[in-house]
């Protein structure tokens, strides 16, 4: 008992404060808190590199998406192979794509694809390619990856039944998949919060029937609802119109889960001392709710919002692959495995199954972990 | 000078017990060499302040303190009726050795009855399921046994209770079904873990006397924990004040309340308001705060809010347990009295 | 008890009135009228009969206000179990629904079934070793099993069988057993084919209800009450399944509610890839050709089914949980 173990003597001896930390805002604490979920982290990084894809989505492609190759229906994905054989026999550094030719394979009867050594398509960055206006005002030729030639055509990702390439194709479906659930988002994001929020401050008969719809919506099936609305849509309209009503039928899924939340998180706070003194104080219902209620829980908003964006994706995907969501031409990531719905397809071009799908599962991950990892930064109980 | 006549052997005997928890932040040494005897047919009370400590170490008694806490050193040697000794320290994590002590040797109630019994399974059935896995008995006769407890413990309509679920019973009603549950299978020691703090102040009352009128009854030892001096001054014989995961004196309840020894035990006694005593000042109040349990003090680590704080002596070594008044005391005034003396 | 279940059928009330009334919405939304595109139908494919047309405009009330019309379908189905006409094959609904919806709820009760046997155990077992290999594992499959939309998954299962199994895929049975009479091969037969709709649709299902169960279970395992088992002498394996186990089951019994209705739904759009023989791809075919009354019953039908289920997940709740039953 008399002896004193060494670590006993601690660093802070001899004063008798307690070290306070430095004092962080909510938001910085939380920010600390998501640095250090690695997964969520990396995740944040990849989303915004999609939503980058996105935006400037012409810049990244190599063909216009619409363009047709009667040469290359079906053409496999390419390789890209660094290093090229001059005729002296030496090797250069060269980013380059093997060209492809037709072959009839006389024991199938069927022309396949065959790599053709003769033919190399110089690759390199900042190339120039078909013009377009990025951002939607800024003319450009310029793209980002591409041959060099512009009249030379490379098919990174392989080509669909009529020799469009798929890999622009995936770049600007990004551009409607992702904004889908973004929109969508935002429609629920509105009806969730005032729904919830009218929901849990008033309380009472109103807050009963709230809850009836939302417990009506959520025990229907969806996707037979959707495909009832959906199939509404008549097919003659305009791309543009369908994609606003495509989204708000699957911004109708998003809303009941928010306005849960919103309702659960309100009838909590309705009773904090906090939400009693400012009523004391004289506040209106209006200001208290967006003074002190709504920034109470903001990061739990913004949580649950990442996490209902996937859900957004995979509900238009699912309904433009059963055609009755987005219609070609409107180029989507539902609308591109559309081109890959039968088994014989897929079985003669496994890539317009396998190139979206992995663009879906990548989306959908990164912005589950993201909403993940925010969710439990915004948890000051998580451990 | 005669200390109270001990019975021979305790029934458990706690030696430099350490109990840590290994968080992200550190090691939290909640219980740090610790050493205490526990003897059958009387009351130990362990106070504390909430923090120190007492709650981890009668939970290391029973090995169910959860991870990232860890017993990381000493010894609990349990002495059972027939004499033998096991120590409980170094059992295995849910050994058959274990599970046998606990519920049927050693038995402990919580501090919050509503959230210590299960929600959704009868009281009877969570009594029974205790019976059953130490009695043999049938179904039916722990059933029997179950209704007699409730009954002893002062439950109304025992029968019709046993069917109940605790969300259905008052605060007390779910204490005293907690008693009849530990007490089913009539240990030789009861842990009580703040069994009161919970319930108002009549409830409070009425527990305490069952626990000490049960005491007598099966002749078993009881450690009560707590924070409150009152519940100490009413139902215990020996008494344990600890702090920072420390006993720093311990004895029998007269010399403790009478003739402190400690700093910080006269400094909680002094804290306590007295009926009758002139309104003259301030109630005093202890000096600061507890240290963060990571930043441990070297030394003596109540030097930090001691009035008698000595440099040089109190924050170079740790002062060890003597015998010091009535009672046996950790500070170094008395060691420097005694070599001085 | 008895209240509570007068209760929450009462509850289910509203819920089926506005399940149908939705329904027959969609019924009314493609343009023009249900008779205009059947005497299209009927005269390319000969004569049509006045007389016949009159009747039907009577008996679905078309022309009139939109609740007489309402009305009419409602007490068609109600009183007469009639659900109207299917124009496209020009059958009755009748004749044609209740084989396909009998094969989605027999897919959707297994799937729920498996998903329970799969997530039950590896939940628990992700709670209880939490951040083991086992549980990363289990935390991986969860995520992915999210993030696949499970048509995507029954196109690469498809793909996988084809390709390296040379299985073939599509339907419940063999093209050889599909007329045939139930014999004992044709059972063999389908439990080959079974298997693949139901892991398909029941991947998400699975992999949602294994995040919830460790979430639950989290919650429990450090309550004081586990303690007060593990003080009482129980073994580690007894107190789990008696206390956390079981109230960490509650969430999971209730979710049936919500997860039927993704069920239903994911294995309507898994029919239509896998071509199925159920309502997915019949329900598909009726709204692209705008069959409104057969695309109509099918919801109907589907929801209903859907909230009965749900109903069935409530009262299952309070008989094992005496808080709900006695509140």
């Amino acid at each position: 008992m008399t002896d004193i173990p060494v670590e006993k003597i601690s660093p802070t001896e001899g004063d008798d404060d307690v070290q306070m930390p430095a004092l962080l805002g909510p938001w910085a604490l939380m920010w600390r808190k998501f640095r250090r979920h690695r997964v969520a982290y990396a995740s944040l990084w990849v989303v915004v590199l999609i939503y980058l894809l996105a935006l400037f989505g012409e810049f990244f492609t190599t063909t216009e998406i619409g363009e047709t190759n009667v040469r290359a229906p079906f053409a496999p994905p390419m390789g890209i192979s660094l290093f090229v054989e001059n005729e002296d026999g030496s090797t250069d550094f060269q980013l380059h794509a093997k060209g492809l030719k037709l072959e009839l394979d006389r024991e199938a009867m069927r022309r396949t694809f065959v790599e053709d050594p003769d033919k190399i398509i110089p690759l390199g960055f900042f190339v120039e390619g078909y013009a377009y206006e990025l951002l939607g005002f800024i003319p450009m030729e310029t793209h980002f990856f591409g041959p060099k030639n512009k009249r030379d055509r490379v098919y990174f990702w392989g080509a669909d039944r009529l020799g469009r390439d798929i890999y622009s194709r995936i770049i600007m479906g990004t551009r409607i998949s992702m904004s889908i659930g973004l929109v969508g988002v935002v429609v629920s994001l509105f009806i969730g919060i005032s729904l919830g929020g009218i929901s849990g401050y008033y309380g009472g008969w109103i807050d009963n029937v709230i809850q009836r719809i939302i417990e009506f919506i959520r025990s229907i099936p969806t996707i037979p609802l959707w495909m009832g609305l959906a199939a509404a849509i008549p097919l003659g309209w305009p791309p543009i119109r369908t994609y606003f009503v495509v989204t708000l039928i699957v911004s109708m899924i998003g809303w009941t889960g928010l306005a849960r939340e919103v309702r659960g998180k309100f009838l909590s706070l309705r009773n904090e001392d906090f939400i009693t003194a400012a009523r004391l104080d004289g506040l209106t219902d209006w200001e208290i709710i967006w003074k002190h209620m709504v920034p109470s829980f903001s990061s739990h908003i913004i949580a649950s919002l990442t996490l209902a964006v996937p859900l957004m994706i995979l509900a238009e995907t699912s309904l433009s692959f059963l055609g009755i969501g987005l219609q070609p031409p409107t180029v989507s990531w539902g609308t591109l495995l559309k081109e890959a719905q039968n088994i014989r397809t897929i079985i003669q071009a496994p890539w317009l199954l396998i190139a979206p799908g992995t663009m879906i599962v990548v989306a959908v991950l990164a912005l589950n972990f993201l909403g993940d990892g925010l969710r439990d930064a915004a948890d000051p109980n998580a451990h | 000078m005669p200390l109270i006549q001990m019975p021979t052997d305790p029934l458990v005997e706690i030696r430099d017990l350490q109990t840590h928890f290994f968080t992200d932040d550190g090691v939290v040494k909640a219980v740090d060499g610790v050493d205490l005897d526990v003897h059958a047919n009387r009351t130990l009370c362990i106070l504390g302040e909430s923090g120190c400590g007492k709650s981890i170490m009668a939970r290391s008694i029973l090995r169910i303190v959860d991870a990232p806490g860890r017993i990381v050193n000493g010894s609990i040697t349990y002495r059972n009726a027939g004499g033998e000794t096991i120590d409980l320290a170094k059992a295995r994590h849910g050994s058959r050795a274990l599970r046998a002590i606990r519920g049927q040797d050693i038995a402990m109630i919580f501090q919050e009855p509503m959230s210590s019994l299960g929600p959704i399974q009868k009281i009877g059935k969570q009594i029974t399921e205790t019976i059953l896995s130490h009695r043999p008995m049938s179904k039916a006769e722990a059933k029997e046994t179950a209704i007699e407890m409730l009954d002893r413990v002062g439950i109304p309509k025992p029968a019709e209770r046993f069917e109940a679920y605790a969300f259905e019973l008052s605060g007390g009603m779910r204490q005293r079904a907690m008693i009849a549950m530990a007490l089913s299978c009539q240990p030789r020691l009861l842990i009580a873990d703040e069994p009161t703090t919970a319930l108002d102040v009549t409830t409070q009352a009425q527990i305490l006397d069952l626990i000490a009128e049960l005491k007598d009854e099966f002749q078993m030892g009881v450690m009560l924990i707590t924070h409150d001096l009152g519940v100490v001054a009413e139902v215990a014989e020996d008494v344990a004040v600890m702090y920072m995961g420390k006993v720093v004196e311990t004895g029998d309840v007269y010399s403790i309340f009478e003739n402190p020894q400690h700093p910080y035990t006269k400094a909680l006694l002094a804290s306590v308001p007295r009926m009758g005593a002139k309104r003259q000042r301030r109630l005093p109040a202890i000096r600061g705060m507890v240290p963060h349990p990571l930043a441990r003090p070297s030394g003596c680590t109540f030097r930090t809010r001691c009035d008698h704080f000595m440099p040089g002596i109190c924050d170079v070594a740790e002062p060890p347990m003597i015998a010091t008044g009535d009672s046996r005391a950790a500070c170094f005034l008395h060691t420097e009295v005694a070599q001085d003396g | 008890m008895l209240g509570y279940v007068y209760r929450r059928i009462l509850y289910m009330i509203p819920t089926v009135f506005l399940v149908s009334i939705v329904t027959f919405i969609i019924i009314q939304l493609p343009p023009g009228d249900y008779l205009d595109t059947l005497a299209a139908e009927l005269s390319d494919s000969g004569g049509l009969d006045s007389g016949t047309l009159e009747a039907l405009r009577d008996q679905y009330g078309l022309g009139q206000p939109m609740y007489v019309q309402y009305w009419k379908w409602i007490t068609g189905i109600l009183f007469h179990g009639d659900f109207g006409l299917s124009f496209e094959k020009n059958l009755p609904v009748n004749d044609l629904i209740w084989d396909r919806l009998g094969w989605t709820f027999a897919i959707s009760l297994l799937t729920l079934l498996f998903i329970w046997a799969v997530a039950l155990p590896i939940g628990i077992y992700s709670a209880v070793r939490k951040y083991s290999v086992g549980d990363y594992a289990a935390t991986f499959f969860g995520f992915i099993g999210l993030a696949v939309p499970n048509f995507l998954l029954a196109l690469v299962m498809m793909y996988v069988a084809f390709k390296y199994f040379g299985q073939s895929v599509g339907g419940l049975v063999s093209p050889e057993y599909i007329d045939a009479p139930w014999t004992w091969d044709k059972i063999v037969d389908l439990l080959k084919h079974i298997w693949m709709p139901i892991v398909v649709v029941g991947t998400s299902g699975a992999a949602a209800l294994i995040r919830i169960m460790r979430a639950n279970l989290l919650d429990e395992l450090y309550r004081p009450y586990v303690v007060t088992a593990r003080a009482k002498g129980m073994s580690e394996f007894q107190l789990l399944m008696r206390y956390p186990v079981r109230v960490a089951l509650n969430p999971f019994i209730s979710t049936i509610g919500w997860i039927l209705p993704t069920l239903v739904s994911g294995e309507i759009i898994v029919a239509v890839v896998m071509n199925l023989p159920t309502t997915g791809p019949m329900l598909l075919r009726a709204l692209l050709v705008q069959d409104m009354y057969l695309a109509g019953s099918l919801i109907l039908i589907v929801s209903l089914l859907t909230v009965l289920g749900t109903l069935i997940s409530d009262l299952l709740l309070a008989w094992i949980d005496p808080r709900i039953r006695y509140q």
